[in-house]
């Protein structure tokens, strides 16, 4: 996992080789300080030239200087470090979930890959800024402090040997009970954020059924519950200052006391003095802040390792499609043949999707799709711009098996139009030249008038300028779908799928839609997959799906009245129309 | 997003932030007010008692040099005394530490608990117009990024602070009884370190703020990409997307370099200052030990006055030790102050941003007609506690001091209805409709035509000018918006469920149902076929909106929430958009039995819907074009005729 994620740090590497590098030099050299004024003190206590407490001055003021110098600097990689890693990861994650295909996207979930890229980032980058500055910089100072609480106070230094194992484990004691804890409240403070966030988005659910006082209720209960668990993890560790503090007050009398003893008794009179003594304080001091230090940043990076695993896994998610070596390039026709098709989501599923599925559509055709909720239909019309790839048998586009053409060729000539359909937030313009980057504004108003976009655009005051915020809330679902029609048709494409897509237009714009259709792209191959029959009725043929089998293709004519399923689909959604007629 | 934040409070944001910490600070003081003073005065009286064990070791020393000396003035004993002293100074510390800290534990958990209420109560009494113009995403971050910037101001940096603040005090106080000249020296250090940290920490505090923004803005679109993946991949737009992609993240990492780096760097600068000024301060104390300099201090003035024995006349060693230790102590605490600039800075631009949602005007309802129980005698209808199913109005006129009670019957009439959302685009234009009880009303017309903003107005999501919508003849505006939308089911297009079993989704329509009733519910409402053919039946828990079950099936389940309610009215917006016609089928009939004895108003693009309504309503950009019944309409060869003939011709 280290080794994976120490990957993006690339062009950084030498600012975070650098960070830990000075800070060791930081350390030595606020390590070597207090010695240093140790014997300026000295010096003064045993009246010694002024000129040679000018000197020894000038040698402090020069190490604090240095130490400034590289205290500044290891912060200003470590900023450069830890910010250029992040940025890093982000790219990589990022990058990997663009090669992702369709499968890989349906095995995370988009808030799942969402919170992989922000907050989970944001812990490792966390971490790896511990690791780099306060990891390195701990058992340092430790260990430095420690030889020179030695060198100066002589065998008072065992004072401090004797207290850091208690400590420590202390720490650890309170560090282990307290992990947990924070690990559970976090997760139940996630809950709670998507609680008020289901409320957020449900409020008029919430009002319609005045549930206000009901839901205030029930936040409190969340609320309060994540009050009491947070209390316990932070009261728990709340002690581990005043823990440090006991300690450090044992150290710092006993030292006191242990020093002045000496001094009075004139034991080793040259290394136990006054100046030496409260030098030693400072050293015990940094001796045990340095050990909290290390247990907290330990507890933080313990806590960020669940990030860091879920960062890995996109990482290491290998992508289900590629396209092949020596790919065709050319589609030459709208042809779509499907021969003996199976399909499932996932190798272990029991049940295949798509079981035995043969057809052919001839170029220019228009296909009807219908069928009931969980018939497979946009299963079976995904394959063919393969967003998956079969399990059993073969589909063709243009006389050629999908696999051979590459991907970004073959998704170019079969234009999809998703069911859940996404604008992004940017003017209509901008939107549609998805479709294609050098469209010429005749050729997208061209577009919108085919898809029966351009007469609700055209009344907008910006017109095609019109900035659509993100997820596209400023358009009705209707005008969504319609221009997400518009963006797919200046693909040009061989192919055009329609995945439900005009779901929320209205029957007139609809007609109008499949009419624009057939006089502006009529060698186009449209396969339309529909819930209302009167969206396929002038189909040139229509596929009837029923669990993950064709039940029978046919035109309107033929099926009305003689397929079951087909007839009783129509006479649901025409009965009154059609008693009227008669 | 945070950087969508409305641009209005830009103008008064200086003269809001400076209110803000102070309103922090009186919240905390209502909320708890024992709590905090205890916590307060721990925290003052440690920060003092944590000052004051250098003052003993200067004694100590001082002592033990004149015991050396062997001057006779001093024994062990003193020592030991003085020792005790400092030991009981410690327990002190310790426990006043320990106390203060618990305490602010329990306070800081406390206070955001409030806080978080304060701010989900009142969000949850905020018009819908305040959710149709904010953004989710920013809704959100005030209970995400805000409430953390707070915690972290309210839990670490202000008791930091005061701390330190206090130690500061203390110690200059201590100092200045030591002696007067060093302690100006360490002022005049003390003065360099605020303006080094005016400096750096003024560029990191600018440089975070710009960082925040980066991150919304980054975390924005990621989100919306991520959202928009399967998009991106059928318009083999990955290499666009990588492009705009690198664009926010380099600027991300380059306004978080500058901002780490600031902050980074101020620590190591305000910690070798105070190295320097320390030899500075030795070395003057060097010198004037040296030279014998008299020394002036509080300490050197009054103790001749009270006749202590203690020296502090002349420049000893001891003092300037103890100087010296003080203005290691001294110098930390300043540079503790720094540190905690920016996390305060962020956490009063955090508090502010969540006082404003706290602000928010709630949603004005001054009806006074509630919705109650009645029972009938002889004619007469008298108000009761328990249930009766039989439900009226019960209206107290202001003028004459009686109270009518008008029976609850679902009899809406709109009259010469005009609207607008925003000033100058109007919506709706003189807009009548009847309908009586039991009535199906259906409104047919494009997307935009206005009809989902007619049911915005029958509940109240938005108002409108008085007496121009009647329920049961009263005036809808005298109705207590809890009883009026009590009043009426609304089953909308986007279905949005709660975590929570399926059990617990459909009583969420009738909080006191029995599962019995909700099961009944559910199969009046077709759901309950694939209800029972889910793993665990009504006990499977729905997350995330309830991403484990179909549109459809979310439709179904809340046709069923609204249906448990049995409310009179009923408005349903697209409704059953997601079911398939062949389950429609089937939900057909039990959205029959549903609709029956009820007022209903349903909106939708399939005529099998619409068609059987008794009076239907075309609407065309805010106007009504047409009403009457399906066969009226047909017969009348006008739009509703063509919007359906014409997508329903047969040969």
């Amino acid at each position: 996992m280290i080794k994976e994620l120490s990957r993006s740090i690339r062009e950084y590497k030498a600012a975070a080789i650098l960070t830990p590098i000075f800070v060791s030099l930081e350390v030595v050299l606020e390590c070597l300080i207090p010695f240093v004024t140790a014997s300026l003190i000295d010096m003064i206590e045993n009246n010694i030239s002024l000129r040679s407490i000018l000197i020894h001055g000038a040698i402090l003021v020069g190490m604090a200087v240095l130490s400034l110098v590289f205290g500044a600097l290891s912060g200003a990689f470590c900023a450069k470090a830890s910010s250029g890693f992040a940025k890093n990861l982000r790219k990589d994650i990022y990058y990997k979930i663009q090669d992702f295909s369709f499968e890989n996207i349906d095995k995370f979930s988009t808030p799942s890959l969402v919170t992989r890229m922000t907050t989970d980032v944001n812990n490792v980058q966390f971490s790896f800024m511990m690791i780099i500055r306060i990891a390195v910089r701990c058992p340092l100072m430790l260990v430095f402090s420690l030889v020179m609480a030695f060198v100066m106070g002589g065998n008072l230094g065992w004072i401090f040997v004797a207290v850091i194992p208690p400590l420590t484990v202390i720490l650890l004691l309170i560090m282990k009970k307290a992990i947990p804890l924070f690990h559970r409240v976090f997760k139940k403070y996630d809950n709670l954020n998507e609680s008020v966030q289901e409320n957020v988005r449900g409020m008029r659910v919430v009002k319609s059924f005045v549930r206000e006082d009901y839901e205030k209720k029930k936040f409190d209960r969340a609320s309060t519950d994540v009050q009491v668990d947070f209390t316990k993890a932070e009261r728990l560790l709340a002690w581990s200052n005043p823990v440090m503090q006991f300690f450090f007050y044992g150290v710092l009398t006993t030292i006191l006391f242990l020093g002045s003893y000496f001094i009075i008794k004139q034991v080793n009179p040259a290394l136990y003095d006054v100046g030496s003594v409260s030098q030693l304080i400072v050293y015990g001091m940094q001796i045990l802040m340095s050990l909290m230090m290390f247990s907290m940043v330990f507890a933080m990076i313990t806590m960020s390792v669940e990030s860091a695993r879920r960062v890995c896994e996109v990482l290491d998610e290998k992508s289900a499609l590629h396209s092949p070596e020596n790919a065709v390039t050319e589609v030459s026709d709208g042809s779509v043949d499907f021969d003996g098709v199976s399909f499932k989501y996932a190798a272990a599923a029991e049940r295949n999707v798509l079981d035995g599925v043969d057809l052919h559509i001839k170029s220019g055709e228009t296909i009807g799709i219908i069928g009931g909720t969980g018939s497979s239909k946009t299963s079976l019309v995904n394959l063919i711009s393969r967003l998956y790839d079969v399990t059993e048998g073969v589909v063709r586009v243009g006389g050629r098996d999908v696999k051979e053409y590459d991907l970004t060729a073959l998704r170019n000539q079969v234009a999809v139009v998703l069911q859940k359909n996404e604008l992004f937030s940017g003017t209509i313009k901008e939107n549609l030249r998805w479709g294609n980057p050098d469209a010429t504004d005749e050729e997208i108003k061209e577009a919108c008038v085919i898809s029966a976009a351009d007469e609700f655009v055209s009344a907008f005051p910006d017109g095609y300028d019109t900035y659509i915020e993100q997820g596209g809330v400023n358009v009705s679902g209707g005008q969504k779908q319609r221009l997400c029609i518009a963006r797919a048709l200046l693909k040009k494409p061989k192919i055009l799928i329609l995945d439900d897509s005009t779901s929320a237009v209205d029957t007139k714009t609809d007609k109008t839609i499949r009419a624009g259709l057939k006089k502006y792209a009529p060698e186009t191959t449209k396969i339309i997959i529909a819930q209302r029959t009167a969206s396929v009725e002038d189909a040139d043929r229509i596929i009837i799906m029923e669990g993950g089998r064709i039940n029978a293709v046919g035109t309107h004519k033929e099926l009305l009245g003689k397929n079951e399923i087909y007839t009783e689909v129509y006479n649901t959604q025409n009965k009154g129309a059609s008693d009227d007629e008669e | 997003m945070k950087n969508n934040a409305p641009a209005m409070n830009k103008k008064d944001k200086k003269k809001v932030n400076k209110g803000v910490l102070g309103r922090t600070v009186k919240l905390l003081f209502k909320f708890y007010p024992k709590m905090l003073t205890v916590s307060l005065l721990c925290i003052v009286f440690n920060a003092v008692v944590s000052s004051l064990p250098s003052i003993f070791m200067e004694r100590v020393f001082s002592i033990a040099g004149e015991i050396v000396k062997g001057t006779g003035i001093y024994a062990w004993q003193d020592i030991v005394y003085q020792m005790l002293i400092l030991i009981g100074l410690y327990v002190l510390s310790l426990v006043s530490g320990a106390v203060s800290r618990q305490l602010m534990a329990i306070l800081t958990q406390g206070f955001l608990k409030k806080t978080r209420e304060m701010m989900f109560n009142g969000m949850q009494d905020l018009p819908i117009k305040y959710f149709d113009t904010n953004s989710n995403g920013d809704i959100m971050s005030y209970y995400t990024n805000d409430i953390d910037a707070l915690r972290q101001m309210v839990a670490e940096s202000l008791p930091q602070m005061l701390t330190s603040a206090i130690m500061v005090l203390t110690l200059f106080f201590i100092m200045l009884w030591y002696s007067f000249w060093l302690t100006i020296i360490v002022i005049v250090g003390v003065i360099i370190i605020l303006l080094v940290t005016k400096f750096v920490g003024g560029g990191a505090g600018k440089f975070f703020l710009a960082q925040q923004k980066a991150v919304g803005k980054t975390e924005g679109f990621i989100e919306e990409m991520m959202n928009g993946q399967k998009v991106v991949k059928v318009f083999c737009h990955e290499e666009q997307a990588k492009a705009d992609f690198d664009k926010v993240n380099d600027y991300l990492c380059s306004q978080s370099t500058k901002a780490n780096t600031y902050a980074n760097m101020l620590m190591p600068i305000l910690g070798n200052i105070g190295h320097v000024l320390y030899v500075i301060v030795a070395i003057v104390g060097g010198v004037f030990i040296l030279n014998a300099v008299t020394n002036v201090s509080i300490g050197s003035l009054i103790n001749p006055l009270i006749g202590s024995e203690v020296n502090l006349s002349v420049f000893s060693i001891a003092l300037v030790v103890s100087f010296l230790q003080m203005t290691r102590q001294f110098c930390n605490n300043i540079n503790q102050v720094s540190n905690q600039v920016n996390s305060v800075v962020m956490g009063i631009a955090g508090a502010a941003r969540l006082f404003d949602l706290i602000d928010q005007k709630p949603e004005v309802d001054d009806g006074y007609v509630t919705l109650v129980n009645v029972k009938e005698t002889d004619g007469v209808l008298t108000e009761c506690e328990e249930r009766t199913n039989l439900w009226a109005w019960k209206h107290p006129h202001s003028a004459d001091g009686t109270v009518t009670y008008t029976p609850l019957k679902g009899d809406v009439v709109l009259t010469e209805v005009d609207f607008e959302y925003e000033e100058g685009k109007p919506v709706l234009h003189d807009v009548s409709i009847y309908a009586e009880p039991g009535q199906k009303v259906a409104f047919v017309g494009a997307t935009g035509a206005g009809k989902t903003t007619i049911t915005n107005l029958l509940n109240r999501f938005y108002d409108i000018a008085d007496g121009k919508i009647r329920y049961d003849g009263i005036n809808i505006n005298k109705i207590k918006k809890a009883d009026l939308r009590r009043s009426l089911g609304i089953v909308l297009q986007d279905t949005n469920l709660f975590t929570g079993t399926v059990m617990e989704n459909i009583r969420y329509g009738k909080l006191d149902a029995t599962d019995e009733e909700c099961v009944a519910a559910a199969k009046l409402a077709g759901a309950d076929d694939f209800i029972t053919r889910l793993p665990e039946g009504y006990n499977t828990m729905l997350s995330g909106n309830g991403a484990n079950l179909s549109q459809g099936q979310r439709q179904l389940v809340s046709i069923a929430r609204a249906a448990v309610a049995d409310p009179p009215v009923m408005i349903l917006d697209e409704a059953t958009s997601s079911i398939d016609t062949r389950t429609e089928a089937i939900v057909s009939r039990g959205m029959d039995a549903l609709m029956h004895g009820r007022t209903v108003f349903v909106i939708a693009h399939r005529l099998s819907t619409v068609k059987n309504s008794d009076v239907i309503i075309v609407l065309d950009h805010g106007r009504i074009i047409e009403r009457g019944s399906h066969e009226k309409l047909i017969a009348q060869k006008g739009q509703y005729y063509r919007l359906y003939t014409g997508a329903f011709e047969l040969e």
